[in-house]
């Protein structure tokens, strides 16, 4: 009998967070241990459940491999149904990379660790769960616990910043008390729930109009969805999941609290969380509605265009280091909503490895943004200057990271945008590739504008004694950049599995 | 047609790339300098013996034979989306020639060029010089044109890394964004042009897109759009007016970097890739016309610029865009053969002229020519090299670029465009005015004062000097001698080396014999000398719209951003905040004002059923 994989994956983690509150009290270093001990079964299971996906048999039977099954409520027909194709195996890939370089990149933090990783732990369960739930039920107690803890590790790990109240509504900035961590907490949290909250309804209506008395996706996904109910229930997953991918203009949670948050939360944040929601949207929304999806195509791929151009624009305008990666995430997870939107061979498989690409891409960012913060205590680009000198590593992995987001080729980012092109220029609204090349171009300007400010030119007068990654540091970085050069080479590891996934799934949607 | 091995085609690709990865990866050995450099420059040297045995092996094979071997790269559901490969032409394998050849020569230079560099930074330097040689070659050997894109922007990329090789200077910083920037402003149009390429037909690959256009069975709508999308890219990487304004700025990295980046990679790209397209080109005359038209105005504006330059590089940057729109004006005038043979005779004179102008800069620690003067008397080496070089970019016989120039403009006047051979007849004079210019400035002429010993430059550049004279001379010899005739009217090559003389002649009576003021010269020409000396604000225009517009733009939408979208939010928000506060003082905790409430509220129910 074949061992419960996912679940065990899945629960790894929140094994790790209990040992982690109720045998490593006082010792910060066995905090560590259990913590990339028990990522660090994840991460190898995941990979290989990634290796021994069987390409072949997804593509004649259901798609669904290393299915798990528990009755819960066997009345309602809530079952504890795990299983993964193409697109969910990638990713778990992602979140077991995120959360294992996270571990490494969080070795410093210093206050209340205890908690911390506990928490930290508890939310990658979370992560996991909605990746590979088969039951709407338990993928939405997956989905809010992955949401939840957030709101305790901005609040308290977090670091504020200063936004100076302006325009028509400052006296609403002064009231809210934008810029603090709290404030950052308080909204990503009211905005996710709030998005969950459309999400519930969704899939209540799903349960109530299938009528099969029965949460479970491979139930709904053969039944048959009258048209009109489509188009509703899929324009709701899209505004659920779609705060979560920070379409706009729904996205100011996100430059704020990616922020604000401390540097492994903002890595699953950004890295991962964000993904959940367009993995939502693809999953529940495409997946469940295909003829919602069609009919909506243009509102999806119109936003992300907005999302795309807008996004690189606003990071261009930033000085705060963390505030340009976060606006870049607004930017890719455009990119990564267009090629959905395409509804095309090309754009999803596109689609789905940017979220792949974006989130190994983000997590590096945030990674040696925090670093850079923890050696400078500064964020203010324009203060910053000649780091390179004294931080060429940190430099090297940030000029990866950032060519990658450049989508340049011999990175994962570049496969991942040429596919959305094509997607887009063979889908149904052909100019949608407009805005998606000039976000190249933006992103170039301002990524390069940002490397060349703080990396390059002589070395800056405000900053001494600065040095670069150090050991578990080290750790996060070169498997970050890694994954990044290796998928970029090789696109094929990742391709071939999604492709098996994606090419059902659009033929619900084309065919009648 | 000629095929070669993909056996030893891979080989080639190969040596660059390991040693690139043995000194990306392997620390100590990166930071070691020296034994770094020697990595890399055995691994090209093993580049360049795979590529003449290459080109030695060649088999002569009938025009249908697909000369490329290919395999999956993006797979995808029934057959892959994009396949990766080699192909194998006579074309690419003189390219893969010429580009080890003069990376390896840049490369054994630069040994001792930069022998005062850090270790650290040294082995860094050949690191790139790896990688942008198994990217130019990927480049050349590219089967389609997903792939030619990938090394193609990986050039750019390495080109960027060069040029800010020195990154803590400011200049080098900017000069390396600036290129990356402008360059990718045209691969913008490269990738759309191929991804409508691939949407209208369902291939990258060069193969079938050749047979079907060759046998007029391409049915492609709006075919000149994307040919002209892709040939954008070509604009930005071989600097073709508007977007060449980026290869002056491109001094700023190393000397020998400069060698590589004009002779053998980078802006030879784009011609190369036209040459390489041609097939899908000549099916669109518009776009054909205008390729050349652009390049001959960007041949005779370059040249402009190049006479009025004071800083030896970039007269030599100058002379590289001009003659690139030569190239172009030949591919845009149908005859990619001609192209190609003046980028490869380009490439090996250029090359030298560029290394020998890092031993005149050595020599005289300035770049200004007009703080040199009498280095031939002192050097008649690297003198005689430069003149050799010299006269082969002002094109006079029997030197190469005698031959190829020829063929470039009895191509543009075969095509009957009358304006742009004018054009570029006229740059020829220029081309040898300006270069001349700088050679009696340098090399002849007074010896200028405060003049210390200089030590002789160290052997390796030397020799690496005499060498490429030598294959320049022999290149020219052989042409002269295998009685090379380019077709077109018996008149032509008088008329250019008649406008060459004039040239040389004009230039050593002001700068040689001192018969005309220079200064008397340049306001007689004022209009053109004041553009030409600003570079015809095209430095300017581009800066102001990147600062103006771009950035100007972007911070109207970040601030919309910050203080409109979230600033509804934290209005919605402040708002409910305010809704519980006025809301909260209705619980006054005073019981006659709930009892009140209560009265007012059987009143209202009584009323309302009443009216009911």
């Amino acid at each position: 009998m074949r061992p419960p994989y996912l679940s065990l994956i899945t629960w790894m983690p929140f094994v790790g967070a209990l040992l982690i509150m109720f045998t490593a009290r006082r010792s910060p270093l066995a905090v560590r241990l259990i913590g990339v001990v028990t990522t660090g079964i994840s991460a190898a299971l995941s990979l290989y459940l990634y290796v021994t996906y069987d390409r072949e048999a997804a593509l004649t039977e259901t798609g669904f491999q290393f299915y798990e099954r528990v009755a819960l409520v066997p009345p309602l027909g809530i079952n504890y149904e795990l299983g993964v194709d193409g697109i969910s195996l990638l990713m778990v890939l992602l979140t077991s990379i995120i959360i294992f370089a996270g571990v490494f990149a969080s070795w410093t933090i210093a206050t209340r660790s205890q908690e911390f990783y506990a928490l930290l732990l508890a939310l990658v369960t979370g992560v996991y769960g909605v990746f590979v739930s088969l039951d709407l039920f338990v993928f939405f107690l997956f989905y809010e616990l992955a949401v939840l803890p957030m709101y305790l590790l901005i609040g308290i790990w977090g670091s504020s910043g200063e936004i100076r109240p302006r325009g028509i509504f400052a006296w609403a900035y002064r009231e809210t008390g934008v810029g603090t961590k709290e404030y950052a907490a308080m909204k990503l949290t009211l905005y996710l729930l709030f998005g969950s909250a459309f999400i519930l309804v969704g899939i209540f209506a799903l349960y109530v109009a299938a009528g099969t008395a029965s949460f479970s996706f491979l139930d709904l996904s053969s039944a048959t969805f009258d048209p009109m109910l489509q188009r509703w229930v899929f324009l709701a997953f899209y505004v659920g999941f779609g705060i979560l991918a920070g379409i706009w203009p729904l996205h100011t949670w996100s430059p704020d609290g990616h922020a604000s948050a401390p540097t492994a939360v903002s890595m699953l944040h950004a890295g991962v969380l964000m993904k959940l929601g367009a993995y939502g949207v693809v999953r529940l929304g495409m997946g469940l509605l295909p003829d919602g999806a069609a009919d909506l195509a243009w509102l999806v791929g119109g936003i992300a265009c907005i999302n795309v151009v807008y996004g690189a624009l606003s990071a261009m305008a930033q000085r705060d280091l963390k505030y340009v990666i976060a606006y870049s995430s607004v930017s890719h997870m455009g990119l990564v909503m267009l090629g959905a939107a395409t509804l095309t061979e090309a754009g999803l498989n596109g689609s789905v490895f940017q979220m792949f690409a974006h989130g190994v891409m983000t997590g590096l960012f945030f990674a040696l943004v925090g670093l850079v913060y923890e050696k400078a205590h500064s964020r203010e680009i324009f203060r910053m200057g000649g780091f390179g000198r004294v931080m060429p590593g940190i430099a090297t992995a940030f000029t990866v990271g950032g060519l990658s987001s450049i989508g340049l080729p011999g990175t994962s980012g570049f496969v991942a945008e040429i596919l959305t092109f094509m997607g887009a220029w063979r889908s149904e609204f052909r100019w949608w590739l407009v805005p998606a090349v000039v976000g190249t171009f933006l992103t170039a300007v301002y990524i390069l504008r940002v490397a060349k400010q703080i990396f390059w030119g002589p070395p800056s007068p405000h900053f001494h004694h600065l040095e670069d990654a150090r050991g578990p540091e080290w750790v996060a970085l070169v498997i970050l950049v890694g994954v990044l050069v290796v998928f970029g080479f090789v696109p094929g590891l990742a391709l071939a599995p999604v492709d098996t996934a994606t090419v059902p799934l659009l033929s619900r949607i084309l065919e009648p | 047609m000629r095929l070669g091995s993909p056996e030893l085609a891979l080989l080639v690709l190969a040596l660059p790339f390991v040693s690139f990865l043995a000194l990306a990866l392997i620390r100590p050995l990166r930071r070691s300098g020296r034994p770094a450099a020697l990595v890399s420059i055995l691994a090209m040297a093993g580049a360049l013996g795979a590529a003449a045995a290459l080109t030695w092996q060649a088999i002569p094979v009938a025009r249908d034979v697909n000369p490329s071997v290919l395999w999956s790269w993006l797979p995808a559901d029934g057959g892959p989306m994009a396949s990766v490969g080699v192909w194998v032409d006579g074309m690419a394998m003189q390219m893969c020639v010429l580009v080890t050849l003069i990376s390896l020569l840049v490369q054994i230079y630069s040994w001792s060029y930069l022998a005062d560099e850090p270790p650290a930074s040294l082995g860094r330097y050949y690191a790139y010089h790896s990688l942008f040689a198994f990217s130019m070659l990927g480049l050349v050997l590219s089967p389609g044109f997903l792939q030619m894109f990938v090394f193609w922007e990986l050039v750019g990329l390495c080109s960027y890394l060069l040029i800010g090789y020195w990154y803590d200077r400011p200049s080098a910083a900017r000069a390396a964004v600036k290129a990356f920037w402008i360059t990718k402003l045209g691969d913008l149009g490269f990738v759309a042009g191929i991804v409508m390429l691939w949407a209208a037909t369902g291939t990258f690959d060069f193969w079938p897109l050749f047979q079907a256009a060759q046998a007029g069975t391409l049915q492609v709508d709006g075919l000149a759009t994307i040919m002209f999308l892709i040939y954008l890219g070509a604009v930005g990487k071989s600097a073709q007016f508007p977007l060449h304004i980026w290869l002056p700025d491109a001094m700023e990295g190393p000397t020998p970097v400069s060698a590589l980046i004009h002779a053998a990679t980078m802006v030879t790209a784009g011609v190369y890739m036209v040459a390489r397209a041609y097939p899908l080109f000549a099916l669109v005359p518009s776009v054909l016309m205008l390729i050349a038209w652009v390049g001959a105005f960007t041949a005779l504006l370059a040249a402009t610029m190049a006479c009025v330059e004071r800083d030896i590089k970039r007269v030599l940057a100058y002379s590289t865009v001009s003659q690139l729109g030569y190239m172009m004006a030949a591919n845009g005038a149908g005859a990619p053969g001609a192209a190609f043979q003046h980028l490869t005779t380009h490439g090996v004179f250029k090359a030298l002229l560029f290394l020998g102008a890092g031993i005149v800069i050595h020599h005289f620690h300035t770049n200004d020519v007009f703080r040199m003067g009498g280095l031939f008397r002192q050097r008649p080496w690297v003198g005689g090299a430069f003149l050799v070089a010299t006269l082969a970019l002002a094109g006079v016989w029997p030197l190469p670029g005698f031959f190829s120039k020829e063929a470039v403009l009895g191509a543009v006047l075969d095509a009957h465009l009358s304006v742009p051979f004018l054009m570029l007849i006229a740059t020829s004079f220029l081309t040898a005015f300006y270069m001349f210019r700088v050679v009696f400035l340098t090399f002849f002429g007074h010896a200028h004062a405060e003049h210390h010993e200089h030590p002789a430059p160290p052997i390796a550049m030397d020799a690496v000097c005499r060498a490429l004279a030598v294959l320049t001379l022999a290149l020219g010899l052989r042409a002269a001698l295998t009685g090379h005739h380019a077709e077109g009217p018996a008149w032509l090559p008088w008329i250019s080396l008649a406008w060459a003389g004039a040239g040389i002649v004009l230039a050593w009576t002001v700068y040689q014999a001192r018969a005309v003021d220079p200064a008397r010269l340049s306001a007689a020409l004022a209009p053109i000398d004041i553009l030409a000396r600003r570079r015809y604000f095209l430095d300017a225009i581009f800066a102001g719209a990147y600062r103006f517009l771009l950035l100007g733009f972007s911070q109207v939408i970040g601030w919309v951003d910050r203080y409109v979208v979230d600033g509804v939010l934290n209005a919605l928000s402040a708002g409910a905040l305010r809704a519980g506060d006025t809301l909260r003082r209705l619980q006054t905790g005073r019981a006659q004002d709930y009892v009140y409430g209560v009265a007012l509220g059987v009143l209202l129910l009584l009323v309302w059923a009443q009216l009911g």
